[in-house]
């Protein structure tokens, strides 16, 4: 048997789309119709409502920072950071194109995809 | 139903290795099981209930009811991290009530310094959903947590001074305890002076890695009453989870909120009344945030509330892990909660160090976080009392 990465993740066809868009360079989020919200990480049933009257919502790429870490020990380091959408959620992601002594919470952020074990995910980098 | 009054912890033990070369994770499961029920007076035949967490070498209780030679009616592997061993207290102290088992034996061990078992990590037969969704950021426990320390200082203007007097209380406490990896007690400045691991986390705002385990055994009243030690009672019990809400995020508080206001509601006391407090100690941050979640302290005041030696034993308002806690003490298998609830047992028995000892300690309380602070966790608080 070949070995697998345990880390890797399992394909899930219910969050295809957003995969897919995501080599197009675009952040998808979860919306659900009956609460009329946006929500991530995406699911197909409501993590409000657990209704499945769900959809997808194209994300502005606008953003500000909701808190942030440079982990030292990253060879390089490298910052995490919570980013509050303009359309509501908060997601984890990481600061790139930044030095750690120009962030601030509260900064305004821009997304940009990065491509990571051969996927392109989405992280912000400084408007 | 409550649980008040229903269930006793009455044995108690905790391994004095921090570093387990050549023995095995089952073996240090084994070693506790059998000091807890030396220290309770009991004897395995005497056990009819098994509680133990994802540390637990094999599958769920079955390995290591077999290899400890249980033979029970009970079973629960309730599953919340490093605060798992806090609510198996509560839900032995529930079947205990609802005439399930008499005599309940809870075992935590862990290697994470000289391998055997993953330590500490959740038994996952499949990915975490979130995993997809995070993983690519390289998240870790440390700038988990330190994001929580950044927002609160953002927020209230806790400062790294401040979080560093709650390792300096653990060092002071440590000092005493001859088991404990760090002895040696430290400033603030020798902690805001440490390198900084993940900013705003200096390396001495961090617990330490250790080898280890602890065991308890919590039993039915009339059990607790033939016995010939301490009378110490479960009178309230909390557990909550919190998580990343559909990304509706607020990290300044953890699931503590919820989980102590259950345990103070079902104990029926006041936070004033609590003499003593275990808190969990993975961070300096974790023990901030739970001091306020808990209601020590309002929201945004935690700062103020450790300085100036606020948790020190003999000196401030709130003796707290007085065995120096997983900040100096130990972290067996990179899980507190177990630990917690020993070191709140010894003071309500009068068994901790003299040089810590809470006087007339009769009501203690131990609480801990599981999982990740800043994003999905488990809560559990337990209020115990001394008869």
């Amino acid at each position: 048997m070949a070995e697998t990465n345990k880390d890797a993740p399992v394909a899930d066809a219910a969050m295809a789309p957003y995969w897919e868009a995501a080599r197009d360079g675009r952040l998808l989020l979860g919306h659900c119709r009956s609460c009329d919200r946006c929500y991530y990480y995406p699911r197909p049933l409501c993590p409000f409502c657990l209704g499945d009257e769900t959809g997808w919502r194209e994300a502005s790429g606008a953003g500000t920072v909701y808190s942030w870490s440079v982990e030292r020990r990253g060879k390089p380091p490298y910052i995490i950071a919570f980013v509050t959408l303009a359309e509501g959620p908060t997601i984890l992601s990481n600061l790139v194109d930044c030095e750690p002594e120009a962030v601030a919470i509260g900064q305004h952020v821009t997304l940009a995809f990065e491509t990571r074990e051969e996927q392109p995910v989405p992280v912000f980098r400084p408007a | 139903m409550s649980i008040k009054g229903k269930a006793f912890i009455a044995g108690i033990y905790e391994h004095p290795t921090r570093k387990a070369e050549g023995i095995s994770l089952q073996q240090l499961h084994a070693e506790v099981a059998r000091g807890a029920l030396a220290d309770a007076g009991l004897t395995l035949a005497d056990v009819d209930a098994y509680f133990c967490a994802g540390d637990a070498p094999g599958l769920g209780g079955f390995s290591m009811a077999e290899y400890l030679g249980l033979n029970v009616r009970h079973t629960d592997t309730t599953e919340t991290g490093g605060s798992s061993y806090l609510i198996h207290v509560s839900h032995a102290a529930q079947a205990i009530a609802a005439g399930k088992c008499k005599v309940a034996l809870i075992t935590l061990a862990g290697k994470p310094r000289t391998g055997g078992a993953p330590p500490g990590r959740p038994p996952m037969a499949v990915q975490p959903p979130d995993l997809p969704f995070e993983a690519p950021f390289k998240p870790t426990v440390l700038n988990n947590y330190a994001m929580c320390a950044r927002r609160h200082m953002h927020e209230f203007g806790t400062t790294s001074e401040q979080l560093a007097w709650i390792k300096v209380a653990a060092s002071q406490h440590a000092q005493h305890n001859p088991h404990a990896m760090l002895r040696d007690v430290v400033t603030v400045e020798d902690v805001v002076n440490s390198p900084v691991v993940a900013d705003p986390l200096h390396r001495l705002d961090c617990c330490v890695v250790s080898d280890g385990g602890g065991a308890l055994v919590v039993v039915a009243p009339e059990i607790a009453a033939s016995l010939a030690r301490p009378q110490v009672r479960v009178i309230g019990a909390g557990e909550a989870i919190k998580h990343t809400n559909g990304g509706d995020i607020d990290i300044t508080y953890s699931a503590g909120v919820w989980s102590a206001a259950r345990a103070f509601d079902e104990a029926g006391i006041a936070r004033s009344d609590i003499k003593y407090a275990s808190l969990y100690d993975s961070f300096t941050i974790t023990v901030l945030m739970q001091l306020e979640d808990i209601g020590f302290c309002a929201k945004g005041e935690g700062g103020r509330f450790v300085a100036d030696g606020g948790l020190i034993s003999g000196v401030g308002r709130l003796p707290f892990n007085t065995d120096g806690g997983g900040l100096c003490n130990n972290h067996p298998g990179n899980r507190g909660g177990m630990t917690k609830i020993l070191e709140a047992v010894r003071q309500l028995r009068g068994e901790a160090h003299p040089a810590v000892q809470v006087a007339n300690c009769d009501l203690a309380l131990a609480h801990g976080t599981g999982g990740y602070l800043g994003t999905r966790h488990g809560s559990a608080t337990l209020i115990l009392e001394r008869v």
